[in-house]
């Protein structure tokens, strides 16, 4: 299985007389993990949701292989293009195990069972997430963390050469934010995800696209774009940015903007 | 306490509740149909033989097997008897029956299809729209699909209804327990208002008498002749819910993530309702409107075989029968000679069973987040 080739073109997307995002284009390549970042409010989820068919794009298109992604059923992507999506289900109760199962749906037809091999593939998405041990849990009891690891495995079992996942290191611990991210890197599928870690984004993704107000301010390898300059211009903060020496990955690191606390602290011996 | 004792018991809060979380099998399921279906059969025996006249369940048997032409035993019994078990008990456990499981897996469906547990075909003003279609087709006469006007106007009746709950409860793309409620609620005081007014200013006094009876669901007065079509709603039904339950479990993880696995959400939601309302306004037509069974089976059936719809539905049919057929005979005994509106007994049962469930699902809820 390779990756998916995307091609984002000119998309503008609108709710009601609102743009949330204006003339967009981005493309991922065969087997790349394109990172989304940018700032609450600048079109991340918006431009991830016309990918994955939810939201129809005013203008442009959305060419997933060469084929417009909006001219296919929905069942047929479904069977390229996963995602996870930031909203959450339904509060009936389901097994870990019968929710990854869910996303063998696209790749049955109305009366077909569940085969060993969907069987094995649900097991070793839910290994990839390392969740093998929450299989028989019921969805609706896990923490945020173990939720969204589900979430992906269910994703990983639709089999995509697109992966589209919105924030997926939300709610997961630090150990987590690193399998996951370790996961997507390994894929041979195409990868686009909204972060809003720059430094995990700088070193998991191979470029990233800065969206600002709609629209993409930046583009390209992490080492290229993300400069104290642009961070100051998107995020609107202080900044330092430097190249990891053990990661080789740029390094972001925000400077408080309140000046007393720029200079270092007396340590004050009765609080230790 | 040091570090390392505080990880075990840690470790062992942790495996205790994924003991206690544990879910039922494909084992569970299979004795659970087992179980529902011998239930069936001894609650169907009971049905016939529990009433006015007590006809011993052997003699049951031997009438129904008799009329079968399947004879186990020589016949012993009296013509009246045979004329009591077949031709007025028979049709009635039947319905009830039929109603029962139709009722519960329209609910089970409902509750995905809107996505909240609440949603029931009697709370959503559902069949008071169906109610409402067939009171119109009865005060004005109106024939115009033939001795199935009554089911026909009923299925419009419960469309439109279903469809004025929907588009006034849902907002911003959500639906929120609150809000389904009182539209609802709204909509059948307005429904059930409409078809008061009808009924007490129409000139056919003794038909009103008789509509307003049937307005508080019973299964009495079925016979042979307009059996089948109840019957055939619900066979229609429940096969192309069954072939639909991958889809159903689909919708429980959301609207979004529905479509992102393939499901064209608002051409699926649209076919659904107008099979729902067609089931629903048949089974009206059939009963008048019976609350509460569509969602207390539904509720009841997952806390045994667990969320996943191929095992929801056919779960919840058998059980929202064995459970309509002994409603229905409470109805007849309890306060006997007199009879009671099977609705009014359903009522009675599923009212504190939906308090319950709100006050569990807000319990989840500020558990959630707390957490």
């Amino acid at each position: 299985m390779t990756g998916t080739e995307l091609v984002v073109d000119g998309v503008t997307l609108t709710a009601g007389a609102h743009r949330l995002v204006e003339d967009v284009s981005l493309t991922a390549r065969s087997g790349e993990v394109i990172g989304l970042v940018g700032p609450n409010g600048s079109g991340k989820s918006s431009l991830l949701r016309a990918v994955y068919r939810v939201l129809r794009p005013a203008t442009g298109q959305i060419g997933v292989d060469g084929t417009d992604a909006w001219s296919l059923p929905a069942r047929r992507l479904a069977r390229t293009v996963a995602a996870v999506v930031q909203e959450s289900g339904g509060e009936f109760d389901l097994t870990v195990l019968e929710v990854v199962a869910m996303g063998r749906t696209p790749h049955k037809r109305l009366l077909d069972g569940d085969t060993p091999e969907d069987a094995d593939l649900i097991r070793s998405a839910l290994a990839a997430v390392d969740g093998t041990d929450l299989a028989h849990r019921p969805f609706d009891r896990l923490s945020g963390g173990e939720r969204q690891r589900v979430l992906i495995a269910r994703a990983l079992a639709q089999q995509p050469s697109l992966l589209v996942l919105d924030e997926p290191t939300n709610h997961l611990d630090i150990r987590h934010q690193l399998e996951v991210l370790g996961t997507l890197r390994r894929l041979s599928a195409t990868v686009l995800v909204a972060l809003h870690d720059l430094n995990l984004a700088a070193y998991y993704c191979d470029r990233l696209y800065v969206l600002c107000d709609g629209k993409v301010t930046a583009s390209g390898p992490p080492a290229d774009i993300l400069t104290p300059r642009l961070l100051a211009e998107v995020y609107d903060v202080t900044s330092e940015v430097t190249i990891h020496p053990r990661t080789g990955a740029p390094q972001v690191t925000f400077l408080p903007q309140t000046p007393h606390l720029t200079t270092p602290v007396e340590a004050d011996p009765s609080s230790s | 306490m040091t570090a390392s004792a505080a990880d075990t018991n840690a470790e062992r809060a942790v495996r205790r509740r994924q003991q206690d979380d544990r879910q039922p099998g494909p084992a569970t399921f299979a004795v659970t149909l087992t179980v529902l279906a011998a239930l069936l059969v001894v609650s169907a025996t009971a049905g016939l033989a529990i009433g006015s006249v007590q006809v011993p369940p052997g003699q049951v048997w031997g009438i129904v097997t008799h009329a079968l032409g399947a004879d186990w035993t020589t016949p012993n019994w009296s013509a009246a008897r045979e004329t009591i078990v077949l031709d007025v008990r028979a049709p009635r456990v039947l319905l009830g029956a039929v109603a029962g499981a139709g009722l519960a897996v329209v609910g089970t469906a409902l509750q995905a299809l809107i996505r909240n547990p609440l949603a029931e075909p009697y709370l959503l003003g559902v069949s008071s729209g169906a109610s409402l279609g067939a009171v119109v087709v009865i005060v004005f006469g109106v024939t115009w699909f033939g001795p199935t006007s009554l089911s026909v106007a009923a299925f419009a009746g419960a469309l439109g209804a279903l469809l004025l709950v929907y588009a006034t409860a849902r907002t911003g793309g959500r639906i929120t327990s609150a809000r389904l409620i009182l539209s609802g609620v709204a909509i059948a005081a307005m429904l059930t208002a409409v078809l008061d007014l009808l009924l007490l200013t129409t000139d056919r006094g003794n038909e009103a008498r008789a509509v307003l009876a049937w307005t508080l669901g019973g299964l009495g007065g079925v016979n042979w002749d307009t059996l089948w079509l109840p019957s055939a709603a619900l066979l229609l039904g429940i096969g192309i819910l069954m072939v639909q339950a991958r889809n159903l479990n689909l919708l429980l993880a959301g609207e979004e993530a529905a479509t992102t696995m393939g499901l064209d959400v608002a051409r699926f939601r649209a076919r659904m309702f107008v099979l729902l309302s067609l089931v629903t306004g048949i089974l009206v037509a059939a009963t008048g409107p019976i609350g509460f069974v569509g969602l207390m089976l539904p509720h009841i059936v997952r806390l045994v075989v667990g969320g996943d719809h191929r095992r929801v539905l056919p779960t919840a049919a058998l059980g929202g029968a064995v459970f309509l057929i002994w409603a229905d005979i409470a109805a007849r005994v309890v306060a006997a000679p007199m009879e009671i509106p099977v609705g009014v007994l359903t009522a009675l049962c599923g009212g504190p069973f939906f308090l319950w469930l709100m006050r569990r699902d807000a319990r989840r809820n500020t558990d959630r987040g707390g957490a």
